[in-house]
């Protein structure tokens, strides 16, 4: 969920200065700030309760294979298009995981849920809003919402990859499992395909697994390189 | 409480009072209601406190100021903890922090009950009093700002959103 988290940040801060019309710009620079704070948040907790490195450490000095983000989360921005759909699939799924989690036996886990889950809140009407706009705006737009839904489909499946801790998560009700949420989130975005009169593709869908092994795209490695290039300058610069 | 202890408390909460929220100088920590709790013992002080937005990245900037205000009341350690999962919302904007909000030009937010929806994304203009608004967008300059826009005065504006 951090990595998730964190490298969807990234990716979202990428639009800063390039957005479309400038309050997407500033639209997907908060939300990177808001997903890079969700990100912090989380490692804090792994690291004050479970013994993992601190924060910073995590982010900046981890190999990329102990990374378990979603292929979802790498892929690069593309045109807006890929940017939205990516996002609408995305954050209904975060929606719908912190709404689960805020029942879980994880104390921290779950109030901090509470929390996140009232920002997350506007991230999703921010996709909703655009997506039903742009599905039936103009010819140009459908036609890009639609290949784009069908390109970040597959990608998107692979949110719900279960870790290797899934039974014990279940077992421990720290988490109800992806099984559950995949449900929660066909709910979730239901409504809101059928108001943009989009249909998901059909048939069997091989979805993006592997980020939750530590498999990545080519796309996550030169993500990292930039994003810890001035901290390898001088990693033990107090900042 | 010890009658004392009392005094003590009341003297850091006055305190605090004087620590603004650097991104909107006009109001108190307190007024912002994410002093979440405050202890003596001894000669120690503790002070909790949570930010708004978990990103919130005036938190650093805001502990400093309470360490070095508390400090200020003579105790000999000063500790503030950031609570960084303490469900702040606006309806812990207290109603003079509103008052001021609305007098610095920047709407306050409703009244919440439960989840957000788009029903609450409403705000009356801070310049004219119109409710004859708009939301043009819900992320601003700073991650706690909507941008409105008022037909009536023809001025875009801020709002505290509502979380």
């Amino acid at each position: 969920m951090a990595d998730d988290a964190l490298i969807l940040g990234h990716r979202n801060s990428e639009w800063t200065g390039l957005g479309p019309i400038l309050e997407e710009d500033i639209a997907f620079s908060s939300m990177a700030q808001d997903k890079i704070g969700h990100a912090q948040a989380l490692y804090a907790i792994l690291h004050e309760e479970f013994g993992e490195p601190s924060p910073d450490k995590l982010v900046y000095d981890r190999d990329e294979k102990k990374f378990r983000c979603c292929h979802l989360t790498e892929m690069p921005n593309g045109e807006y298009d890929f940017s939205l759909v990516r996002h609408f699939f995305f954050d209904h799924a975060e929606l719908c995981r912190y709404k689960l989690l805020e029942q879980s036996s994880q104390k921290r886990l779950a109030a901090l849920a509470k929390k996140i889950r009232g920002e997350l809140k506007y991230h999703v009407m921010h996709a909703d809003t655009w997506l039903k706009k742009l599905a039936k705006a103009d010819e140009e737009s459908r036609s890009r919402i639609l290949s784009s839904v069908k390109i970040v489909y597959p990608l998107a499946l692979g949110i719900f990859e279960k870790s290797k801790w899934e039974d014990e998560l279940m077992k421990k009700e720290i988490f109800r499992g992806e099984e559950t949420l995949q449900k929660e989130w066909m709910r979730s975005i239901q409504p809101v395909l059928e108001e943009s009169e989009i249909k998901l593709p059909n048939g069997k869908i091989q979805p993006a697994y592997g980020g939750r092994k530590g498999e990545h795209t080519g796309h996550l490695k030169p993500l990292l390189e930039e994003m810890r290039e001035v901290y390898k300058l001088d990693p033990d610069a107090e900042w | 409480m010890e009658k004392q202890v009392q005094i003590q408390h009341n003297e850091i909460w006055q305190a605090l009072e004087e620590v603004k929220d650097p991104e909107i100088p006009v109001i108190s920590v307190t007024d912002m209601g994410i002093i979440t709790d405050v202890r003596v013992t001894g000669n120690s002080a503790c002070v909790t406190m949570t930010p708004t937005f978990v990103a919130c990245p005036a938190i650093d900037y805001m502990r400093e100021q309470i360490k070095k205000k508390v400090e200020e009341l003579g105790f000999e350690k000063v500790e503030v903890l950031v609570d960084r999962e303490y469900k702040w919302s606006t309806n812990d904007i207290s109603e003079k922090g509103k008052r001021l909000l609305k007098e610095f030009r920047f709407a306050p937010p409703p009244k919440i009950s439960g989840d957000i929806s788009s029903d609450d994304l409403h705000a009356a203009c801070p310049h004219c009093g119109s409710k004859n608004t708009s939301l043009n967008t819900p992320f601003g300059s700073t991650l706690c700002r909507a941008v409105y826009y008022c037909f009536d005065c023809r001025q875009s504006f801020e709002q505290f959103k509502p979380k």
